[in-house]
């Protein structure tokens, strides 16, 4: 409806097949699970339609958002709809803020409570019974169970590649507002540069990261299953690694928008949310950084 | 793209498309509200056959009908059925319908994104329902699914579950986000804050608590899967981790998602009694205050669900004296819509009725509430059939009725035709009687000590199992008779004026009934 002051749009093949995609995703994905834990191999049916999901995901998502892109192009949001895309991707930050806060809130607890409780100390110290000879510490190199569940021989060395990955994302964050500067300005040139400059550190940021989890699978016996300590790491580390790549991602296609022609000094929320979103990424790595790897 | 073109020689178009495709594709806040009203109905249906089931194998001791293992997974799919596909999905069809009506909005933030919100939940609900049928069985670890029974011991449909937990959360989170920013980017000029409707202010705060607590609750199902297919150690102890770190992230999410599905029936229910005792609302800025306490309280009285599992002292008398704060606002909620009632010129029509039984059974189930906060009384009460009946109270005759309130109040607006009110009537007050035949009794039963999620029990409970049973039938086929009546009214009627209601105020009643496919496409100004 272009009668309405506030641009709605017209009925729309998006969102269902978005939900297809999903429900083959979900549904492959339970069956490969499954499949995977009771010792099966080879392709099986749940495979298919995994895959088939998300090609269809990729598919939708690439159409859907040119199909936002072109409208915003041909000019039909106003003002009013900028705003509710800001208020949209401020909220939708916010709940990426609490997925990462449950992850944060485990690994509090575990240290503050479950592993000194489960080694006699504090308030439930009688949890001590289960495993009388468990020793509490942290990092936990030797898990309650023993010998069952053997912990991580070693933990990453912060002062090492974490440090090196700070500087990375801590410098990406800078150099994507030079990008912003240069966007305002007008300045094409420059922004396609620190773009790209942007892109190409958190780039180097997953590098890394993969290359801290191939040391800490080969080298240190540091796993998703040697006890708490993996389990926390990895999953922390994990999603704010899945977070980046995405993120990187998301400023890989603005960089593309960019050297196409897109966006205006005043018009570009687009660049705007990518550039917020990579700046969450950035405040949750220094999360990590200090309470994961330091303390 | 060829929908942008599209647009332009399109713009004469204003009814909706024609067939199956009009739902299935539509980006219309009604169609959408409407559908999401008709799934949560279905998914009523569903969720109360499965009632009826536990009610009739619990009709007198002993096992008669079902499996212990089948009776486990009926309580589970009831439970997760009824507060994710009934009763959240009805708020927001509700929300849908009346939030652009109220504001003076053209539709929805970002209507696209409204349908997908909308069709993942079939799909989702499809996938948890089939596990019925899987040869593990579906899940069987209550709608809690406390760890370690739905890891260590759980059933390999767990892994569906979690994925539909993983859709459902989406679908949430997307439409919270398009609630919260129709309210604050749509509403017309003039319509300060302090101006919007209540049932506009429960929603925006209902909005609020979703987009808090959904991704926790994606978090914590997300540790269950890694536990059970990576071997990460969560939830087990052997490993250092802890089974009670499951349910003190399961109910952070867990209790404001009990004020999710409450406070959008506070603001319908204040909605509708002003209406009928023709008096305005007594107390508006207390009532939006109250909801914004209980939304703050519902953040820090999580662990009161787990007193009797092994908290420190601290930790147990933090939580009942933050749980019991939670009695003001809602004391200040209940006082103001009783003060509304006095001295006001009343009548008695359905949704009035509706909603004077929600304040008088809600504030039942918030006294048992009350009872259930003090940490040493609940060790007596915790996991017995008290627990049930009180929830139920504040779920059924509170959560369920706020919905029947509001779709009998809203009904003529959206279908043009009056309900038939002597059906009307009928569902009232058989529903009103079966509720309380089916959950007073549990209370009795629950303080003699019966425990719950039990298919059998000792001989002294039969008594009050059995009229519960023959509640919840009442109850039960009490809701065919609304369906009858929706369905009539859809197909005609006594014609409905644009104000519906004697005494009726607000922009949804200023536009003609049945509401216009597209309405308020120019912001309405409020004065």
């Amino acid at each position: 409806m272009t009668t309405s002051s506030y641009y709605v749009p017209d009925s729309s093949r998006w969102p269902i097949l978005a939900s297809i995609g999903l429900i083959l995703l979900a549904a492959g994905g339970g069956g490969m699970l499954n499949h995977m834990s009771a010792g099966g191999h080879g392709m099986t049916l749940p495979h298919f339609a995994f895959y088939a999901g998300a090609l269809c995901m990729s598919y939708v998502l690439f159409r859907w958002f040119s199909n936002v892109i072109s409208e915003s192009m041909a000019g039909m949001y106003s003002l009013q709809m900028d705003r509710s895309f800001r208020w949209s991707m401020c909220w939708f930050i916010f709940s990426e803020v609490m997925f990462f806060a449950a992850f944060f809130g485990a690994l509090f607890y575990v240290r503050q409570f479950a592993v000194p409780w489960l080694g006699g100390e504090g308030d439930k110290g009688v949890a001590h019974l289960l495993w009388p000879d468990f020793v509490p510490t942290w990092p936990l190199f030797n898990n309650p169970a023993g010998t069952d569940l053997p912990g991580p021989n070693q933990i990453i060395d912060p002062w090492h590649l974490p440090l090196l990955n700070t500087v990375l994302l801590i410098s990406s964050s800078v150099t994507i507002t030079f990008a912003h500067h240069a966007l305002r300005a007008m300045q094409r040139g420059r922004t396609i540069f620190w773009l790209a400059f942007t892109i190409i550190l958190g780039a180097t940021f997953v590098y890394y990261q993969i290359l801290e989890y191939v040391e800490a699978y080969g080298e240190l016996g540091l796993t998703l299953d040697s006890g708490i300590y993996g389990s926390t790491f990895f999953m922390l580390t994990g999603f704010h690694g899945v977070h980046v790549t995405l993120g990187a991602f998301i400023l890989f296609i603005m960089w593309l928008r960019i050297c196409r022609g897109h966006f205006t000094p005043d018009q570009h929320f687009g660049f705007e949310a990518a550039a917020w979103y990579w700046h969450f990424v950035d405040m949750v790595w220094i999360g990590l950084f200090i309470f994961v790897y330091i303390l | 793209m060829t929908t942008v073109t599209a647009h332009h020689d399109d713009h004469v178009h204003h009814g909706p498309a024609k067939g199956l495709m009009r739902w299935v594709l539509t980006t219309n806040h009604k169609d959408i509200g409407t559908m999401y009203l008709w799934f949560s109905f279905a998914m009523l249906l569903t969720g109360g056959c499965m009632a009826l089931i536990i009610r009739t194998e619990l009709f007198q001791p002993g096992l008669q009908l079902i499996e212990p293992e089948f009776f486990n997974q009926m309580t589970t799919m009831h439970g997760l059925i009824m507060v994710f596909g009934a009763i959240m999905p009805a708020f927001v069809g509700l929300a849908n319908w009346m939030v652009p009506l109220m504001v003076g909005a053209p539709d929805m933030a970002l209507p696209r994104m409204n349908n997908w919100s909308f069709w993942i939940l079939p799909f989702a609900f499809g996938m948890m329902l089939l596990t019925l049928f899987s040869e593990a069985g579906a899940p069987n670890f209550g709608w809690t699914f406390y760890a370690p029974l739905s890891t260590t011991y759980a059933p390999s449909s767990v892994t569906f579950f979690i994925l539909a937990v993983h859709m459902l959360g989406l679908s949430s989170i997307m439409g919270a986000i398009n609630i919260v920013v129709t309210i604050l980017n749509l509403r017309a000029p003039g319509m300060t804050l302090m101006k919007m409707p209540l049932f506009v202010w429960t929603w925006l705060i209902t909005a609020y608590l979703l987009i808090a607590v959904m991704p926790v609750l994606a978090g914590v199902v997300t540790m269950m899967l890694m536990d059970i297919h990576f071997g990460t150690s969560f939830f087990n102890a052997a490993g250092g981790g802890d089974p009670v770190l499951f349910q003190h992230i399961f109910w952070f999410f867990g209790h404001p998602e009990v004020y999710i599905m409450i406070l959008p029936a506070f603001g319908i229910v204040s909605q509708i009694i002003p209406v009928f005792a023709r008096k305005p609302l007594f107390g508006y800025t207390s009532m939006v205050y109250a909801t914004t306490s209980i939304a703050f309280l519902s953040f820090i009285v999580w662990a009161h669900h787990m007193f009797t599992v092994g908290m420190p002292l601290a930790a147990e008398l933090f939580f009942m004296y933050a749980t019991m704060l939670i009695a003001i606002p809602t004391g200040v909620k209940v006082f103001n819509w009783v003060a509304t009632m006095f001295r006001g010129s009343m009548t008695f029509e359905t949704p009035m009725l509706f909603s004077i039984a929600f304040v008088f059974l809600f504030t039942i189930g918030g006294f048992s509430g009350l009872m259930l906060s003090i940490v040493p009384a609940d060790f007596q009460y915790h996991d017995t059939y008290f627990v049930v009946a009180h929830f139920h109270y504040v779920l059924v005759p509170g959560a369920l009725f706020g919905i029947l309130a509001g779709v009998y109040f809203w009904l003529p607006k959206w279908t043009g035709y009056y309900y038939n009110e002597s059906l009307g009537k009928w569902h009232f007050w058989t529903s009103f009687i079966g509720v309380n035949i089916t959950f007073f009794p549990m209370h009795f039963v629950g303080l003699a000590g019966m425990p719950r999620r039990v298919p059998d029990y000792a001989l002294q409970f039969a008594d009050f199992n059995a009229i519960a049973s023959a509640g919840a039938y009442i109850f039960g086929f009490a809701q065919l008779i609304f369906l009858v009546l929706v369905i009539k009214a859809i197909c005609g009627g006594k014609k409905a004026s644009s104000s519906v209601w004697e005494g009726a105020e607000g922009l949804e009643w200023s536009i003609p009934s049945p509401a216009p496919y597209h309405t308020f496409s120019e912001p309405p100004v409020v004065k």
